[in-house]
C-alpha cells in the first residue's frame, strides 16, 4: 500500500518521535510510506475555535495533498477526527480521501487486521483513552488491542479512564483554570494507577498530562503510543 | 385570536419554511414481548420489590386476608376505597372502610390509608398505572392517605411500557380520564442523592397481585 | 451565580475556590452517573430508543405550527383554556390574573425549569402574590434565597448538614438530625397545610400531547400530583417545544426520561391529564404555551435541536466542565452543556458569548443524550457566531495569521525555526515553565513542552 503520512503540526513540531514511529511502523509491515513536504495543519483549531472560515483553505489544502494516497495514516485520532467529521459536517467539503484517513492504531487493527507488531517494552504503562478517539474517531479498543500484545508490558488500568484530560485546545488557554482542575483529577488518577510510562495517541492531550506531571514533579513519564509500539 | 398568538404561530412558520419533512420515526424499539404471563409476574414483583414497596402474590380468593394483613402490620385501622372496588377483595377484613363518595381532602387527609385497584402494571419497570376507573377512584385518592394498598389483577400484568399505553390509549383519548403511573413510594433524591422514600405522597405502597385471572 | 456580564471564566474562577462545592459535586455527579449507565446497560433497545426520540423531535419541529394548533384545539375542547405568552412577561400576566380572580394570596408550584426561566416567583411577588415551590430541593433554595445548579438536582451544591442548619433557622426550628429522612419528614410537615389549603397550582409540563391535548408531568416526590390535583385551580406553563405528536410517542420518552435523570427505571410519579375531568381534580385549567425566545432557537437549523431537550440532566453529570464549576458559573437556569448550547440562542448569543466555549469538546454529552442532540456540533455552530457577532479583532487577526502559516509545509517549518530560536530564552530544565500573555494562562499550573530540535518532516519530508 502507498499510505501518506499525515504527521499533525503538533507531532511534527513536539512529537516527531511519534511520527517517526508511525512511518517505521508502516514501513515494517511492508508499506511504502511517503511524507509529503506540503503538509500543514489540518485546521481543528480553527474550527473549534469559532474561525471555521479560516480552516477552510488548510482543508482542502490536506485534500489535495493526501488525495492520491492508498491510504492517508496520522498519529493523532483528534486531527482524523477533525478530517472525518468536520470537514464534511462543518465546512461542507466531501472528498473520498477523507473516509481513507485513518489514525495509525485503527489503521493497524481495523485495515490491516493486526494487533502484533513485534514489540517489547519492559514498562508498567497506563493507557489514557483520549475523547477524541472514543467519541469522534471511534477507534474502539485498537489501542488496548495492540498494547496487550506488546511484550514485557505491563498494562496497569488507568481510574476513570474516559474522563476528558482538560484539553480542549483554546479551552485550555481561554478557561485555564476549569481546564487545570480536569487536568489534576487525571493527573492523580494517572498516579494512582502505579505506572512509569502514561501512553496516548494524540499529542495534544500528552502535551496536557505531560504538563501536569512535569509542573507536579511526577516521575511519570508521557509517552505516545506508536513510540511503544516501535520498541523492541 | 390574540396577537401574541398569531405572532407565535407566524415566527413558527417563518423559521421552519424551509425545513424538509423528516421521514417518519424509526420504532425498532421492542413494542411486544414474547415472554409467559408467569414470567412477567414474576419481574414485576421483583421490580416493584427494588423500589422498597413491599409486594404480595396471592390466589384471587385471598385478596381480603392480604389486604387486612397489610393494613395490620401498617397499623392502619380506617381506609379509604375506590368507590367501585371488588366488594370481594374487601369481604370480612374487619377493617373500617370508608368509600369515597366525594370525601373531602381534610377527611381523607385524617385517614390511616387507602385501597384501590389499577388499570394496568408494567413488568419492566415495576410500575402500576390508575386511570381514575371506578375500582381505583380519584387521583387524591392515592395521593393524600400515607398508606396505599393497591390490588393488581393478573391479566392487567404487561412487560413493557409501550405495551401499557396502549391498553390506555382508549382511557385517555376516548374519555379523556386522568393516568398516574406509580413505581413504589413517593420518593426524593434531593439531599446529596441519596434516596430517601416517603415526601407528599404515601411513603408506603403495598402491592398485592393476584396469582390467576380473576 | 454568574453576575449579568460576567463571563464564564470569571464565574468559574469563584466556584472552582470552592472545595466544599467541588467535593459535592463530584460526589454526585458519580453517583447519578453509575446509576444511569446501568440501567441504561440494562434495556437491549436503548439505541433504538434514541433514535425514535430523536426522529419525533425532529419531526415536532419541522411541523410545530400544525401540532400547535392541534395541540389547542384538543385542549379547548377538553375545557382548557388556552393562552399564548411571546415573552415572560406574558406568561406571568396570565398566572397573576388567575391568581387575583380567585383571590389566591399564595400558589404552590411544581419544580418548573419554564417557570424559572420567567422568574415567575419574583414577578408574582410584584403582585403581592407568593409562589411556593414545594419540590424538596427548590424549597431548600427558596428558605436561603439560592439558586438552582442543576436541572433535576437544584441543590446538588448543597449538603445535608447546611440543609438541616437552614431548617433550623426556618421551617423546623427544633429540628437536630440531618439525616435525609427527617429533613425530608420536616419539609412534608411543613407543606401538608399549604396544599390542602392551596386555591391555585401552577405547573410546568414535561410533554404535551398535540392529537389529545394531554399534558405531562414526570416527577418523584409527589408534590407535583398535590400541585395538579388538589388546587380548584390550575395553570401549567409549557414551552411551545415540548409537544409529541401523539399518545404513543410518549412511550419513547417515558423510557429515556427516567433512566437518564435519576437513573431509575422509572420515577415514583408520572401523571397525565387530559383537560378537565369531571369530579376529580382542578375544574379550571388554564395553559400558556410559551414562546421566550424559543422561535428563534428554531429559526436557526443548526441550533434547534437544543430544543429537543427532554431536560434529563445526563449532559451535566458526565460533564468534565459542569463537575467541576458546578451550575452557577453558567448564569442560567439551564446549566452544563445544553445550556451552554441552549441559553446563549434564547437570550441571544451577545448575551452570553463565553457560555459556548465553556466545553473541552469530550463528546461525552452527546454520547449520553437520549435524545441524541449533537451537543459538540451546537457549540462549534455557536463558537462561529459569538466570533462573527462580538469575537475581538486581536483573536480573529491571530487566527487568521495561524490559518495562513498553516497552510503552507514551507512556512510551517519556517514558524517552527524562529519558535525553536524564541524558545531558547524559556527553556528551563529541559520545559517552559513560564510564557507571557495570552499563554501564561497555559504556564501558570502546567509546564509545556518544548518544540523539538528538528520537525520530523524537516527531516524526511518528500516534494509530492
Amino acid at each position: 500500500m502507498r499510505i501518506g503520512l499525515f504527521a499533525t503540526c503538533v507531532a511534527d513540531a513536539m512529537f516527531p518521535a511519534a511520527a517517526r514511529a508511525t512511518a517505521t511502523l508502516l514501513e515494517r509491515l511492508g508499506h511504502q510510506v511517503v511524507v509529503p513536504r506540503e503538509q500543514g495543519c489540518c485546521g481543528q483549531m480553527h474550527i473549534n475555535a469559532g474561525h471555521p472560515h479560516d480552516a477552510r483553505a488548510l482543508a482542502q489544502r490536506f485534500i489535495r495533498t493526501y488525495g492520491e494516497f492508498d491510504a492517508v495514516v496520522s498519529p493523532s485520532s483528534s486531527c482524523v477526527g477533525a478530517i472525518r467529521d468536520l470537514y464534511p459536517n462543518v465546512l461542507g467539503l466531501e472528498a473520498e480521501v477523507l473516509s481513507r484517513t485513518l489514525e495509525l492504531s485503527e489503521f493497524l487493527v481495523h485495515r490491516l487486521g493486526v494487533e502484533d507488531v513485534g514489540a517489547r517494552f519492559p514498562h508498567r504503562v497506563t493507557y489514557h483513552p483520549t475523547c477524541h478517539s472514543l467519541r469522534v474517531a471511534r477507534v474502539g479498543d485498537a489501542p488496548l488491542r495492540l498494547l496487550r500484545s506488546v511484550r514485557e508490558l505491563e498494562l496497569l488500568e488507568l481510574p476513570q479512564a474516559t474522563e476528558c484530560c482538560g484539553f480542549g485546545g483554546t479551552f485550555s488557554i481561554k478557561n485555564a483554570e476549569t481546564s487545570s482542575a480536569i487536568l489534576l483529577d487525571k493527573c492523580a488518577a494517572v498516579q494512582r494507577s502505579g505506572a512509569e510510562f502514561c501512553a496516548a495517541l494524540d499529542g495534544s492531550c500528552l502535551l496536557q498530562i505531560g504538563g501536569g506531571l512535569s509542573r507536579a514533579g511526577s516521575a511519570v513519564r508521557t509517552i505516545h503510543l506508536a513510540e511503544i509500539l516501535v520498541s523492541r | 385570536m390574540s396577537e401574541a398568538r398569531d405572532q407565535i404561530l407566524a415566527r413558527v412558520r417563518g423559521a421552519i419554511a424551509q425545513t424538509p419533512r423528516p421521514a417518519a420515526a424509526p420504532r425498532a424499539y421492542r413494542r411486544a414481548d414474547p415472554r409467559g404471563q408467569a414470567e412477567l409476574i414474576e419481574q414485576f414483583c421483583e421490580r416493584v420489590g427494588d423500589y422498597r414497596a413491599e409486594v404480595q402474590r396471592v390466589r384471587a380468593d385471598r385478596v381480603a386476608d392480604a389486604i387486612r394483613t397489610a393494613a395490620q402490620r401498617h397499623r392502619a385501622q380506617r381506609l379509604a376505597v375506590a368507590p367501585g372496588l371488588p366488594q370481594r377483595w374487601t369481604a370480612g377484613c374487619g377493617l373500617q372502610l370508608v368509600p369515597d363518595d366525594g370525601l373531602a381532602v381534610r377527611e381523607l387527609d385524617t385517614l390511616d390509608g387507602v385501597i384501590s385497584g389499577a388499570s394496568v402494571a408494567i413488568a419492566e419497570t415495576g410500575t402500576i398505572v390508575l386511570s381514575g376507573a371506578p375500582h381505583e377512584g380519584r387521583r387524591l385518592l392515592s395521593l393524600v392517605p400515607d398508606l396505599h394498598i393497591c390490588v393488581v389483577e393478573h391479566q392487567q400484568v404487561v412487560g413493557l411500557l409501550p405495551q401499557a399505553l396502549e391498553r390506555l390509549h382508549g382511557a385517555v383519548s376516548d374519555e379523556r380520564r386522568p393516568l398516574t403511573f406509580i413505581s413504589g413510594p413517593s420518593a426524593t433524591s434531593d439531599i446529596e442523592l441519596q434516596r430517601v422514600e416517603g415526601v407528599h405522597g404515601p411513603r408506603r405502597l403495598v402491592v398485592i397481585v393476584t396469582q390467576e385471572p380473576s | 451565580m454568574r453576575a449579568p456580564g460576567e463571563s464564564f471564566p470569571a464565574a468559574a474562577h469563584h466556584e472552582l475556590a470552592n472545595p466544599q462545592l467541588r467535593a459535592n459535586l463530584a460526589n454526585a455527579t458519580t453517583t447519578i452517573r453509575t446509576k444511569r449507565a446501568r440501567v441504561v446497560e440494562e434495556l437491549p433497545d436503548w439505541q433504538a430508543l434514541r433514535d425514535a426520540g430523536s426522529a419525533i423531535k425532529a419531526d415536532v419541529m419541522a411541523n410545530l405550527d400544525t401540532y400547535l394548533l392541534e395541540f389547542e384545539a384538543a385542549l379547548t375542547a377538553a375545557g382548557a383554556t388556552v393562552h399564548w405568552a411571546r415573552d415572560g412577561a406574558e406568561a406571568c400576566a396570565v398566572v397573576a390574573q388567575v391568581a387575583r380572580a380567585h383571590g389566591a394570596q399564595e400558589v404552590v408550584k411544581v419544580k418548573s425549569l419554564a417557570t424559572d426561566e420567567i422568574e415567575l416567583n419574583r414577578s408574582l411577588a410584584q403582585e403581592g402574590i407568593h409562589a411556593l415551590e414545594t419540590d424538596f430541593a427548590e424549597l431548600i433554595l427558596q428558605l436561603d434565597g439560592d439558586w438552582s445548579s442543576h436541572i433535576l438536582v437544584p441543590a446538588i451544591h448543597r449538603n445535608r448538614t447546611e440543609i438541616r442548619d437552614l431548617f433550623r433557622r426556618t421551617i423546623a426550628p427544633g429540628i437536630e438530625s440531618d439525616e435525609p429522612a427527617v429533613l425530608a419528614e420536616a419539609a412534608r410537615l411543613h407543606l401538608r397545610e399549604r396544599f390542602l389549603e392551596a386555591k391555585v397550582g401552577v405547573s410546568g409540563a414535561n410533554f404535551g400531547v398535540a392529537r389529545t391535548g394531554t399534558l405531562c408531568v414526570v416527577e418523584s416526590e409527589g408534590n407535583g400530583r398535590m400541585c395538579t390535583t388538589l388546587p380548584p385551580v390550575l395553570v401549567t406553563i409549557i414551552g411551545i417545544e415540548k409537544l409529541v405528536p401523539t399518545l404513543a410517542d410518549l412511550e419513547v420518552f417515558l423510557q429515556l426520561l427516567p433512566r437518564s435523570a435519576t437513573g431509575e427505571r422509572m420515577n415514583p410519579y408520572t401523571s397525565l391529564w387530559t383537560g378537565v375531568s369531571d369530579g376529580d381534580g382542578p375544574q379550571e385549567l388554564h395553559v400558556v404555551l410559551l414562546d421566550n425566545g424559543r422561535t428563534r432557537v428554531l429559526a436557526d437549523e443548526i441550533g434547534r435541536q437544543a430544543l429537543h431537550c427532554i431536560r434529563c440532566s445526563a449532559c451535566l453529570n458526565v460533564c468534565p466542565v459542569y463537575s467541576r464549576t458546578g451550575g452557577h458559573a453558567y448564569g442560567s437556569v439551564y446549566p452544563g452543556p445544553i445550556g451552554a448550547i441552549l441559553t446563549p440562542q434564547l437570550i441571544g448569543i451577545e448575551n452570553a458569548p463565553s457560555l459556548p466555549f465553556a466545553s473541552s469538546l469530550c463528546g461525552a454529552c452527546y454520547e449520553v443524550c437520549p435524545v441524541k442532540i449533537d451537543i459538540p456540533r451546537v457549540l462549534l455552530h455557536l463558537r462561529a457566531r459569538a466570533v462573527d457577532t462580538v469575537g475581538g479583532r486581536g483573536e480573529r487577526s491571530a487566527m487568521r495569521a495561524a490559518a495562513w502559516v498553516f497552510a503552507r509545509g514551507s512556512r510551517l517549518r519556517a514558524a517552527q525555526r524562529l519558535g525553536r530560536i524564541a524558545q531558547r530564552l524559556l527553556l528551563s530544565g529541559g520545559v517552559i515553565r513560564r510564557l507571557p500573555p495570552p499563554l501564561s494562562a497555559w504556564t501558570r499550573t502546567r509546564d509545556l513542552r518544548p518544540l523539538a530540535p528538528r520537525g520530523f518532516v524537516e527531516e524526511r519530508g518528500e516534494r509530492e
